[in-house]
């Protein structure tokens, strides 16, 4: 598939988005019922939820891009009973209202504000398993119709919003930075495995549909000869990324290094330093960026076995 | 509920309309009906009342719309700038009238001095009636159009032996045949019915094989592909009627009665008369001008009688000697004798084709005529007075094209051919061969070129037609020494039987002064400065080229045209056309007509929107200018105009005073009531208009078949003009044409005889029995250099070069590829997808490589006319077209290498002047790496004519009526 | 319940591509246009057609097979392109089949072509909605049309009637008899999408040829006696003519 640069920032920003708030929740959830002040966690928390709305919005407006028709994009919800795609529409501003619901109701302390938390937190779960499950359901690309598709985006955007979480703990100097560190640092491993898992199982991939299936020839050797168009189609441009294989293979270094081993190492030798860890929130967002680039540009589509050749 | 009504039309308020006419997006000429939106043409389907293609449309049908409103279109007549070099694109608009008395005062000029300094050319044209009118009335013999450079091989070649040939004048009854052979073949002329007919025939069960290099298009649903060697099929097919002779599998009874096989021939030779016809002096001569007075050998008396005596059955094996001692022999002894060594193994040397497959090619067209026999109950009486009950058919079909035309021994593969398929005892009748009116025609047709250059007078029209059948060296258009009159050499001894003339050579030989030097050159419909000439980056300097004295070589170039093609930018004078949508226009009788089968057809365009700007339909402006010239037979007695316009012309011109006979055969007679012959009838444009656009005579079944011999239909034929006698039309197995020149290139005759250096041509080649030999170029070629032969085939979504400023068919083809057999590019170091060089002796082009297993690896080839040159036809300078595509004619040659003498002749079929397109010899290697990406040659890209507007890039959808976003 | 479809026989199919021009033209100017296009008279031209024709080759020389194959929407009976669609734009008509887009609710998200395995949607660049085969439904019921006429326009143009266009569920109609007896497939079993459209195979016909064919008693050789041909009979014969 081609890697549309709008939905790449889309997925990587509200997943940061997403993961923040789970984070930043969970401390402020744990801190209440641990029974601390809820003044003391309070910066955190409203901070931590404006940045997470921010970045929200930014996926918001990125998606926007990605629209031939975006003054229509109200429409969207329509389709909610089939279309996964239709309940991420939902369920996106569905989280972004219960998180400003959130950092009204924790900046005036309110005691409701742990229910909208809560409220929002599961939204944040359901966003993550519809936009997994919005690639999930296309079948047919194979590489992304398995579970781990909604694992890695859930492990990825929690461990990016980990870590962002953990730099504005240390930007607040809060007690709770180094705990969210390692909570950065262990959902980062976790997203690792994971994806890792995913990278593993698709170069294993058996191959489904095939030229003989696709044009129906049984014969073992078949060649396209002539695509149809010589100038290009919306197949020939939506399907491909257009990359040579160095290209795939940089963008996997470029998840490892800066997504994976360049934010494990600024996290476990930095001190929870708030120059650190933003640093490595940056590269880990560097790196997701070009995570997803791969996602795309991996998953072989069967179409694809229709354009092949111009003449 | 969706908001978006699917059903729903667009604009429910417009004005719509359906008119119909006749398509034009190519020569094959299918009914339309045209949707007009508020005046814009928004749809164009095939009609279904019409019998050509019965509601079936092809691509470019389809995309008409997208020549209508090509921004490439010319709107305005053009002259180019005094001062400014030729090529160099720099025009200033001129009005009609301007353009109309620069071309009297010169034409005038050229008419009272000497005629055959105008020459008239033209390409992809139907209106061959009226352009070879105005040329003759004009008194040039410089006139043809492009049959010379395209298909004069099929069109001579099968009717110099059965008076009809492929093409639209008849082909392949593929309702009724059971076994198809189709013969270098890619999209043909009748390209919608023979889709058509193939899919009916497959369907039907029938069996298809294709004989072709590559195997696309039609070759892609054949049962069976036979790959061949390019140039040999000649020795294929001399194979096949070795093996049918062989076996017996010839049709005895229709060789005997309806064929010359019979035909006793003089084989005495010490005698004058060897070779030729033995002559029954006491028998019936039927006709005076073309006497029939043959013998036969009648077997069963054993004794010689005159041919088609009643009760005789000619020997067609055996040698006889008359009474007088004369040694004789049938003609098909002869054939028999000449095929003896050309055995399936000699063949498969050639063709390499296996030896196997050539016999049992032999044999199925054999066993598949002899025993699926088609009997139909229809009752007819032939010329020599037989009645017979009913009509036979051999369900074995042919069709061939230019993969057969288009090399330099066509002529006589073609013969092999129409020989073959008389030896199977197909031609005329059902599942075979089929005439389409006006054939058939005599053997060959009454037209005689003129006889020499006193034929050619300042101020008077020629004697004869510039084209015409010669029958004998007396035919000929040379002067005394034999040199050639024509400006292309034609009907000279270089090519003595080029039927339709050498357009392909015009212009090297009016650049070089040989014959002689021509002062204006006016092309129509023709792209001679790109992939209608032959040496063409050559050809576009002969163009540009001057005289010591300063002046071009070729003083003045008109051009033609509905679009900016390369060859605009050479004219001195550009004359806009219209499209095929805005002009009145004839598909006549007396030219090429649309006939059916079952009858003779015409048809007619009627315009359905008006022309664009300035643009004024050719054929209104030959009438004009003939009224200017006075051209006899546009002036009336009184001197004045005799046609007020086109369409005035095409109602009342007869070919002779009160002959009833014009351009259109349909609703003739005063109120239209006639048919084929009647008075001028002025509503016969509305009666079209009302009628499909389309007139079809349907004749009875007795008249459908057998037509060569059918007493019936011949004397129908002559009664309504579609012939001059009524004799009968015997196939020529043996042609005594051709041993006419034989004999005078021998010295053995009186009359005309060639010039010395061309006597071995014309004996080697003028053999009145089918040979095979290796194509000219090739014979002199250096196989171990050359080792691959390079042909081209057409695209079905593309019509020659006018259909790159298409916006939809240009998506389709874009650029194009050389497709090389994998194993041949490998071997050369040459990927899928790779830039390379292909070179022939000639010339080189940089192109890429596609690989394809669908042609034979001796063979590399590529879709014609894809390439174009920068800037031309309106496209940006880096289209596609330009930058990968290329043309192969760069590496074709106009002409042979000299000969010792220095003596340079045609690289054309040495009998008919046919172009051997499909003659070269190729190498292929890999580009550098350091090279552009880019094809090669390139020339400097030509800029928008005045008139001409660039459209402007980005996405557009033509969809004027709503939001007119074009 | 009616499934209209599209059954196209590649046993006849020459590959002209007149039903890709003819979709264009239709539909450009029908309910479901305008169709774009880019570049028109530049590089790289390209732009939305409903329907294409691709070329295959199929095993290797001397034995190639050239298969030309035309493709457009498949009209799914369980079109994965549908339920994907957040808007509802994209459905499938419940009278008869039919898979639509309605351009006024398509927000141009382009999801549905990801979920299409077959490349025939296409997104026009110039409107910024998805378009694709419509089957023709402004021409199929036009009222305005003769009978016979209310076809798609592919199957209308097509020389060599490779097209047929009918219902597949009625198990009387010329589709379906078509598919049934001449062994018609869909393409890509395997994905669970079962195409309505459904394409008809090569066949190949043979003729067979037994040595005693070319043995018969009315072998014209033996009524012309086999010549000798260095004797010219008779010389000296009594006859006259
Ligand atoms: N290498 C190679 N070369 C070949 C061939 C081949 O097989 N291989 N084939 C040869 C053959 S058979 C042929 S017939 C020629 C064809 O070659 P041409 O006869 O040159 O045909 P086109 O390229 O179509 O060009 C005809 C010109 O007619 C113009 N035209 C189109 N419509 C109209 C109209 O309505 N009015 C006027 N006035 N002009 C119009 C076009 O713009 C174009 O400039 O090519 C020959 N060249
Ligand atoms: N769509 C479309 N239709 C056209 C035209 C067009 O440009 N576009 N042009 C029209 C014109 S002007 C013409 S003349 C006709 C020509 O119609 P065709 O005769 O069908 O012409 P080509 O496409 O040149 O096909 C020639 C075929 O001969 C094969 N061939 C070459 N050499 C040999 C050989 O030695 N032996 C055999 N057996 N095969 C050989 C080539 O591979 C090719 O398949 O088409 C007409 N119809
Ligand atoms: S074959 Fe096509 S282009 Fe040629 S006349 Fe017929 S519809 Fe027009
Ligand atoms: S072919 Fe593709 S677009 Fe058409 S119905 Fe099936 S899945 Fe949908
Ligand atoms: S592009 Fe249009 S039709 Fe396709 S899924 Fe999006 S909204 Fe639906
Ligand atoms: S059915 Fe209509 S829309 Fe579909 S491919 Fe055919 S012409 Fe195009
Ligand atoms: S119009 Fe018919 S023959 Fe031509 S490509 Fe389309 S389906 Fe095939
Ligand atoms: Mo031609």
């Amino acid at each position: 598939m081609r890697p549309a640069f709008s939905v790449i920032l889309l997925t990587t920003l509200i997943g940061a988005g997403q993961g923040l708030f789970l984070t930043l929740f969970a401390v402020d959830a744990i801190g209440s019922l641990r029974g601390i002040p809820t003044a003391e966690l309070r910066s955190f928390a409203v901070v931590g939820s404006v940045l997470s709305l921010c970045l929200c919005a930014l996926g918001l407006v990125a998606s926007f891009f990605h629209l031939g028709h975006p003054e229509r994009a109200w429409r969207a919800a329509a389709g909610w009973r089939t279309s996964w795609l239709s309940r991420e529409v939902v369920a996106l501003p569905a989280f972004m209202a219960s998180v400003a619901g959130f950092v009204m109701a924790r900046h005036a302390d309110s005691p409701a504000a742990l229910w909208i938390g809560l409220g929002a937190a599961s939204l944040a779960v359901v966003l993550f398993v519809c936009t997994g499950m919005v690639y999930v359901s296309i079948r047919i690309i194979r590489e992304w119709a398995s579970s781990l598709t909604v694992v890695n985006y859930a492990l990825l955007g929690m461990a990016s919003g980990a870590t962002l979480a953990a730099a504005i703990a240390a930007f607040l100097d809060s007690d709770v930075k180094e705990g969210l560190v390692l909570g950065a640092m262990a959902l980062i491993a976790a997203g690792l495995v994971t994806r890792g898992a995913s990278l593993i199982r698709n170069a294993r991939l058996p191959v489904k549909s095939t030229l003989q299936t696709a044009i129906g020839v049984k014969h073992p050797k078949i060649v396209q000869r002539s695509q149809g168009a010589m100038g290009g189609s919306f197949n020939t441009r939506e399907f491909f990324h257009g990359q040579g294989a160095d290209a795939l293979r940089n963008a996997l270094l470029g998840f490892l290094a800066l997504g994976c081993v360049v934010p494990l190492v600024l996290l476990a030798f930095g001190f929870a330093s708030a120059v650190t860890c933003s640093v490595a929130f940056s590269t880990q967002f560097v790196g997701l960026v070009a995570e997803r680039w791969l996602f795309f540009a991996e998953a072989r589509h069967p179409q694809n076995l229709y354009y092949q050749s111009i003449a | 509920m969706p908001l978006h009504d699917p059903i729903a039309q667009p604009l429910p308020d417009a004005q719509t309309e359906v008119k119909t006419t006749t398509c034009y997006m190519c020569a094959c000429r299918c009914g339309i009906r045209v949707h007009l939106r508020n005046g814009e043409v928004r749809y164009i389907e095939g009609n279904p009342d019409h019998p050509l293609n019965k509601g079936v449309i092809c691509a470019k049908g389809s995309s008409g719309i997208m020549k209508q409103y090509s921004p490439a279109r010319l709107t305005k007549p053009l002259l180019r700038k005094a001062g400014s070099e030729r090529g160099s694109g720099a025009y200033e608009a001129i009005s009609w009238e301007e353009a109309f008395s620069l071309l009297e005062k010169r034409l005038g000029a050229i008419r009272a001095t000497d005629p055959k300094k105008f020459a008239l050319f033209t390409g992809r044209d139907q209106m061959q009636a009226l352009t070879g009118l105005f040329a003759r009335q004009f008194g040039t013999p410089n006139y043809a159009a492009h049959g010379g450079f395209c298909s004069v091989n099929m069109a001579a070649g099968m009717i110099y032996t059965i008076g009809g040939s492929f093409w639209e004048f008849g082909g392949p009854d593929l309702e009724r045949s059971k076994l198809f052979f189709m013969i270098g073949t890619a999209e043909d002329h009748h390209s919608n019915p023979l889709k058509s007919a193939l899919s009916q025939f497959k369907r039907n069960g029938g069996r298809f094989i294709a004989i072709n290099p590559v195997r696309t298009g039609y070759a892609a649903i054949a049962d069976e592909w036979v790959p061949i060697k390019p140039g040999t099929d000649g020795a294929l097919l001399l194979a096949i009627i070795h093996e049918i002779i062989r076996l017996g599998l010839y049709d005895r009874a229709f060789l005997a009665r309806y064929t010359n096989a019979g035909q006793l021939v003089n084989v005495d030779e010490a005698s004058d008369e060897f070779g030729l016809m033995a002559r029954n002096a006491a028998g019936d001569l039927i006709n005076p001008l073309r006497p029939h007075n043959f013998l036969w050998w009648d077997r069963k008396q054993y004794r010689p009688v005159g041919d088609h005596t009643a009760g005789a059955d000619p020997a067609l094996l055996g040698a006889f000697r008359l009474q007088d001692g004369t040694p004789v022999k049938p003609a098909f002894q002869l054939l028999e004798e000449r095929v003896r060594d050309f055995t399936p193994e000699w063949a498969a040397g050639i063709t390499g084709i296996a030896v196997d497959t050539i016999r049992r090619l032999a044999h199925e067209m054999g066993i598949a005529a002899r025993d699926q026999k088609i009997e139909l109950p229809i009752a007819w009486t032939d010329w020599w007075g037989e009645e017979h009950k009913s009509i036979v058919g051999n369900p074995v079909a042919f069709h061939a094209m230019r993969g057969l035309a288009a090399h330099s021994n066509g002529f006589q593969t073609i013969r092999a051919l129409a020989i073959l398929m008389s030896l199977l005892g197909t031609i005329d009748r059902p599942g075979g061969f089929r005439h389409r009116a006006p054939y058939p025609r005599a053997v060959p047709p009454n037209a005689r070129p003129p006889k020499g250059p006193q034929s050619v007078k300042p101020n008077t029209p020629l004697d004869a037609p510039p084209l015409g059948w010669p029958e004998s060296p007396d035919d000929l258009f040379v002067d005394e020494q034999g040199s050639p009159v024509r400006i292309d050499k034609g009907f000279s001894w270089e090519h003595p039987l080029s039927a339709h003339g050498l357009m392909h050579n015009v212009i090297t030989n009016a650049w070089r002064g040989d014959p002689y030097p021509i002062d204006t050159l006016f092309l129509f419909m023709a792209n001679m400065a790109w992939n209608s000439s032959m040496n063409t980056s050559e050809v576009r300097q002969m163009l540009c080229d001057k005289r010591a004295d300063g002046e071009y070589r070729i003083p003045f170039i008109v051009v033609c045209d509905t679009f900016q093609s390369e060859t605009t930018a050479f004219a001195d004078l550009v004359l806009p056309d219209t499209t095929y949508l805005e002009r009145h226009d004839v598909m006549s009788m007396l030219d090429r007509p649309i006939s059916e089968f079952e009858g003779p057809v015409d048809a007619v365009r009627v315009p359905v929107v008006p022309p664009l700007g300035e643009c004024r339909p050719f054929q209104e402006v030959l009438v004009e200018l003939a009224g200017r010239l006075k051209l006899p037979a546009f002036t009336a007695a009184d001197g004045s105009r005799k046609y007020s316009s086109y369409t005035d012309l095409i109602i009342n011109y007869e070919t002779a005073p009160g002959s009833g006979i014009g351009f259109l055969a349909g609703w003739r007679g005063k109120d239209g009531e006639k048919s084929m012959r009647g008075e001028p009838n002025p509503r016969q444009w509305d009666m079209y208009a009302a009628n499909n656009c389309v007139f079809h005579h349907h004749m009875p079944p007795s008249h459908q078949y057998m037509r060569n011999w059918n007493k019936g239909y011949l004397e129908w034929a002559q009664q309504v003009g579609i012939r001059r006698d009524n004799d009968p039309i015997v196939i020529h197995i043996y042609s005594e044409f051709l041993q006419r020149f034989r004999l005078a290139a021998q010295g053995r005759s009186t009359g005309r005889q060639p010039p010395n250096h061309l006597r071995k041509r014309v004996e080697t080649y003028f053999d009145p029995l089918p040979f095979w030999y290796e194509p000219l170029e090739a014979s002199v070629s250096d196989h171990a250099r050359y080792p691959l032969c390079a042909v081209t085939q057409r695209p079905m979504a593309m019509y020659h070069s006018w259909d790159s400023q298409n916006a939809w068919l240009r998506q389709i083809h874009t650029h194009n590829y050389l497709f090389v057999n994998p194993a041949t590019a490998m071997a050369a170091g040459i990927a899928d997808g790779d830039w390379m060089w292909v070179e022939s002796r000639w010339g080189k082009v940089r192109c890429m490589c596609r690989y394809s297993g669908a042609v034979e690896p001796g063979t590399v080839w590529t879709w014609n006319a894809i390439g174009k040159a920068s800037g031309a036809w309106n496209l940006t300078p880096d289209a596609n077209e330009s930058q990968k595509g290329f043309l192969l004619n760069h590496l074709i040659s106009e002409e042979l290498p000299p000969d010792g003498l220095g003596h340079r002749l045609s690289n054309s079929d040495p009998i008919t002047g046919q172009a051997a397109w499909y003659d070269v010899r190729v190498r292929i290697y890999k580009a550098a790496p350091d090279e552009p990406r880019q094809t090669s040659p390139q020339f400097e890209p030509m800029q928008p004519l005045p008139g001409v507007v660039r459209p402007k890039s980005g996405w557009r959808s033509f969809f004027a009526g709503i939001g007119g976003k074009w | 319940m009616t499934q209209l479809a599209l059954i196209i026989d590649l046993n006849v199919c020459v590959g002209c591509h007149a039903c890709v021009t003819n979709c264009k033209q239709w539909n450009t100017s029908g309910a479901a246009g305008p169709l774009s296009d880019l570049n028109a008279y530049g590089a790289d031209p390209n732009g939305t057609f409903f329907n294409r024709v691709q070329t295959f080759e199929v095993g290797e020389y001397p034995g190639t097979q050239t298969v030309h194959f035309p493709k457009s929407c498949l009209h799914c009976e369980d079109p994965p392109c549908v339920p994907v669609c957040p808007t509802g734009a994209s459905y499938k008509r419940v009278e008869d089949g039919v898979v639509l887009v309605d351009y006024d609710k398509c927000i141009g998200c382009k999801y549905c072509s990801w979920a299409c395995p077959y490349g025939v949607r296409e997104f026009d660049e110039q409107r910024k909605v998805m378009t694709k085969c419509t089957l023709c439904v402004d021409r199929i019921y036009n009222p305005a049309l003769p009978e016979r006429e209310r076809k798609p326009s592919c199957v209308l143009a097509c020389p060599a009637n490779a097209r047929l266009f009918g219902d597949i569920h009625d198990p009387e109609s010329e589709v379906s008899r078509a598919i049934r007896e001449q062994g018609g497939y869909q393409l890509m079993p395997e994905l669970g999408t079962n195409p309505s459209n459904h394409y008809l195979p090569r066949r190949k016909s043979e003729l067979r040829i037994r040595a005693d064919q070319l043995e018969r008693v009315d072998n014209p050789r033996l009524i012309d006696t086999l010549p000798d041909t260095t004797r010219y009979a008779p010389m000296n014969a009594d006859y006259d003519i």
